[in-house]
This record gives C-alpha cells, structure tokens and sequence, in this order.
C-alpha cells in the first residue's frame, strides 16, 4: 500500500501529466495546421494569395488562386450582421439589466441563451425555406441567397452573444454609480446614457469583438444561403461566397497533398489568425476591466 | 422642445420592443419547425430505417442513433481531459505569467471556427493516422473542438470556489488532494457538469466539421463499429434542405430540426434548472 506522501505525488503527477498533454494536443493542432498551410506560399506568392481577385483553382491551363473576394464576401456578411445585431444587442442588453424587472430578466435570460442553442443548420434551413423567398420578394430578386438574407441570419445567431456579454457588462457596474447620478437629478435614460454607457463602453466593445468573431466563422448558415457565388461582389443583393463556405465546399473534391488542398489549408490558417486576434483583443479588454474595476 | 422624461419613454420602449423582437425571432423559429415539421414526426418517423427511395416510408432513426454515438464518443474524449486540464491549471499550475497565457489561449481556442477543427480532422485523423471517414474521426474531431469550451467552463467553477475553503482544509491537515476532492469538487461540480451539458449540445448540432470525417446521408445498417462511416441528424437535414430532390424533402427536412431542436432544447432546459438550484443553494 502507498503511504499518503507517494499517493499524493502520483495524483499531482496524473493531472499535471493530462493537462500538459491536452495542451499539447490543442497546440499540435494549430501547429498541424500551420505547417499544411504555410506551404501554399511556397508556390503561390502572398500578394497573388491575399490580392487576387480571382479564386478558380480548377480552372484549366491556368488556375488562379486570389481569395480577396473570398474575404470580402466574409467581411460584408460579418459587417451585415453586425449593423443588424449591434443595436438590437444592446437595446436588450440595456433593457434586460436597466429596466426589465427580476422576474422578467429571470424569464427572458435563458430565452436568449435559447437562441444561442438552436444549430446554425437549423437556422440555415429558415434561411432557405423562409426569409430568402421573402427577400427576394420584397426587393424584386430572382432568388434571395445572398449577402443580406445570410447577414440577417447570422445577425441572429450573433444577438445572444452581444445581449448577454454586454448585460454582464452593465449588472456588474457598482450602484454607487447609478445613484450618483439618479442623486444629481438625472433622468434614467441620462444616467444610463452619460454615466452608465460610458464606463460600460469597452466591455460593450469586447462583447462586439466577441461577436464579429462567431460571425466570421459561421460556415452552415452561409453555405445554405449566401449564394455561394465566386465572382466579386458589389453589393449586398449579390450572392457572396465567405472564406468557411469555400473551404466546405471544395475541401471533399480536392486531391490530398496537392496544392489546391494546401490552399483551403491556408484560408483555414487565415480564419484561424483573424477569429484568434479578435478574440484575443476581446478578451484582454475583458480583462483589464476585471482589473480596473475591483469595487 | 422635447423633454427629457418623454425622450426616456420612447427610448425605453424602443429597447423593450428590440427585447420583444430577440423573443418573438425565437418562438417563430420554434413554430416555424413545429408547424412545418410536426406533420411527419411520428413514432414510425423515430423508429424506423432510412428508406432512400421513398423517403416517406422511412424513418431517421440511423441518424438520431448516429447523433447519440457521436455524443457518446465526444464525451469521452473531452470531457474527462476537459476536467482533468482545468484542475492543472487552477489547482496544481503555478500561478505565474504562463500559466496565465495559457489560459488566455485556451479561452480563445474555443472561439475558433468549427469548420477550422473540422479540416484539421480531416488532415489529422482521417488522412494522416488512416481512420478514414468514420465515427471515431467525427468523434475525436468534435473532441478537440469541445476541449477549449469544456476546460474555460470547468476553470471558472473552479475558480468560483472560495480560497477560504481551501485554506480551512489545509489548516485541518488535508493534504492537496484531499482538499481539491473534499473541498473544491464538490462545489463546482454542478458548475463544471452544466459546462459539459453544454459544450455536448452544441457540438451535437454542429454539421461543418462532420461534413468532412464522415457523416454521411444514407448508409442502409447502423454503424457496428467506431470505424464505420454514420448518419446524423444536423448532416441529414442539410442534405435534405439543399441537395435532395424529392417533394417532400421540406418537410423530412423540417420533422429532422424539429427532433434536433427538441434534444438540444431539453439539454439546455437541464441545465437551466440545474444552474437555478446552484444558484439557490450557494450562499457565499
């Protein structure tokens, strides 16, 4: 039998040993990554890669290997979202955490939470059997899979994170500060609008940053429905194809190893660093918040 | 001149009506499937085979299976690693500049997009370790993907347990792993469980990173072994929605969401009611 002293050794060994090889995996996987798609440069120049406007790698004779419009098409979806979700994030944030009453905010916090649980296939499938055919519709389009109906859609699924980050946000800011001003002769909406927002304003940025970060990443919903189109689009009514939707469809026909798979490789690399950096910078703003404020 | 109270009237109801609107965009997806799915949910519907030909004869029963295996598989792989790495590194890690960064990097890990983990499968474990298209691929996949989110929810439960508690079983004698089993455990393991609940329903719905380890439309037996390729539920129903031509794909399509809906609903609903009575109990 051990004695307490080996046991106590052999346990702290066990999870110091699980928990460095997790970590390890997780950074083998990016590093896996990285290594597949760094090696796209080596035949495709930088600039040809990131500038180009034209993505048709199975062209014949010659392929050509821009993804510009790739990133743009991610760009307008993730902007569309945003201009949609934004407001309406923070209209609930401040309504749930400044004026719904508790039970209300009991009652309507998991509602949101409940958005955020529905799959994006789900949503993906009210794209195309709802809102394109209505879109469509009312602009007077031949079909409505494009950069708008896709933008609303992922605006919706980006709503919970922005109501709920931003409502932390504001619940945690002292009362002192609410009373203050109350005590000055602020109406409600001057206090939440001249002191309230102003020192929630950064986190009410990471909560953004948090956002734009699902959004740039959402594959099914954009595949479903932004239309998928490689040309360059030039306003939201054009279908557009963002940098996860070409990555889902080409991924199963490329030949393994070749340079046309080394190349999703790399815009899987480019998603990676942009979703990272976003939600890195998030995150150190969430941080220094925790810091700054220690009431 | 508008005065202020009137400008605050109309703000407020502009931010109650926004509030009302996330709501009613929720129960409209809800009826949306309810009403257009409900129709062909029937126990024949649950129970039965997929039939390819006349898709109305069959049932999606390989694909709600193949979703509980991948549920099953995933949870072995992230959540006993998920667990043991956040004790590491709130209990047994020094807390020093690394340990932070590696905090750090794991919370954004769990940002990263789905379809990332789901080529790096493909590469990794499909191609590269040879386990081809297959429910241990999908499962391992969706693993990684769950890591991050298990490890930063089972942390922070971790974290949210007083120091004091601790202490006070040190200064009784305990020795370290006593405390962590005595006293830090049980106080976050409802915490550290909804985290799993959750990180599980989701990766249950998500469809890119199968599209590429395996999941497949139509195989006519159920998997008999983790190597084989399966059917499940997100996958069918993006197939059904986009690519199948029978007059009856929307509403197969919409009975398939309306049963992934429900188990993911229930799921959540758990774990509301779980973190309610946490809420209820804790007092410090």
């Amino acid at each position: 039998m051990f004695n307490y002293k080996t046991k106590e050794k052999l346990i702290g060994l066990f999870f110091s040993t699980t928990g460095i090889m997790t970590l390890l995996i997780l950074i083998g996987i990016f590093a896996f990554l990285f290594v597949t798609g760094i090696h796209t440069f080596s035949e495709i120049t930088p600039t040809d890669f990131f500038l180009g406007e034209q993505w048709n790698p199975a062209a014949y004779g010659e392929p050509s290997w821009g993804i510009l419009s790739l990133i743009i098409g991610t760009l307008m979806m993730a902007f569309g979202s945003l201009v949609m979700a934004i407001p309406m994030g923070l209209a609930g944030a401040i309504y749930l955490s400044e004026i719904a009453g508790t039970k209300t905010r009991e009652l309507l916090k998991p509602a949101i939470e409940m958005i955020a649980g529905i799959p994006s296939v789900v949503l993906g499938l009210i794209g195309i059997l709802f809102l394109s055919p209505l879109i469509s519709q009312v602009f007077g389009l031949s079909h409505g899979l494009n950069a708008l109906t896709s933008s609303v859609i992922v605006g919706i699924m980006v709503l919970p994170t922005i109501i709920s980050i931003s409502e932390d946000v504001l619940t945690s800011l002292p009362n002192e500060f609410r009373e203050a001003s109350l005590a000055l002769g602020a109406t409600k909406w001057q206090m939440i609008r001249m002191t309230l927002f102003p020192a929630a304003l950064s986190g009410i940025v990471a909560a953004i940053m948090l956002g734009l970060g699902r959004a740039i990443g959402e594959t099914m919903v954009v595949l479903m429905v932004a239309g998928n189109a490689m040309a360059m689009p030039t306003s939201f009514f054009d279908p557009v194809r963002p940098m996860t939707a070409n990555i889902a469809i080409e991924i199963k026909e490329v030949v393994t190893g070749s340079l046309h798979y080394e190349a999703l490789f790399a815009i899987g690399l480019v998603l990676f660093v942009m979703t990272f950096i976003v939600n890195f910078i998030s995150d150190i703003i969430i941080e220094n918040r925790a810091r700054k404020y220690k009431w | 001149m508008v005065s202020e109270h009137s400008k605050q009237k109309i703000y407020f109801v502009f931010f109650q009506s926004t509030m009302i609107l996330s709501v009613a965009i929720l129960l409209f997806v809800l009826i949306f499937i309810f009403y257009g799915g409900a129709g062909v949910v029937n126990l024949n519907f649950l129970v039965n085979m997929w039939s390819h030909r006349e898709i109305t004869q069959g049932g999606i029963f390989p694909a709600i299976f193949g979703t509980f295996l991948l549920a099953v598989g995933v949870s072995v792989v992230s959540i006993p690693l998920g667990i043991c790495t956040a004790i590491y590194l709130n209990e047994y890690a020094k807390e020093n500049l690394l340990t932070r960064t590696i905090k750090l990097a794991i919370r954004n890990l769990a940002g990263v997009p789905s379809i990332v983990y789901g080529i790096f499968g493909l590469a990794f474990f499909a191609l590269f370790l040879k386990l081809g298209g297959s429910l241990i691929a999908a499962s391992l996949t969706l693993g990684c993907m769950t890591l991050p989110w298990i490890i930063t929810a089972s942390e922070e439960s971790l974290k949210a347990v007083p120091n004091s508690f601790r202490e006070g079983s040190y200064a009784l004698g305990a020795t370290k792993w006593q405390t962590i089993k005595t006293n830090v455990l049980p106080h976050s393991f409802s915490g550290i469980m909804t985290g799993a609940i959750l990180g599980l329903s989701r990766a249950m719905g998500e469809t890119a990173p199968i599209i590429m380890v395996g999941a497949t439309f139509f195989i006519a037996h159920l998997p008999s072994s983790p190597f084989d390729k399966f059917m499940a539920m997100p996958y069918h129903l993006y197939i059904l929605a986009t690519q199948h031509s029978s007059p009856y794909a929307r509403e197969y399509a919409l009975g398939t969401a309306l049963v992934l809906v429900a188990l993911i609903f229930m799921l959540n609903l758990g774990v509301f009611a779980l973190r309610y009575n946490l809420r209820k109990k804790k007092a410090w």
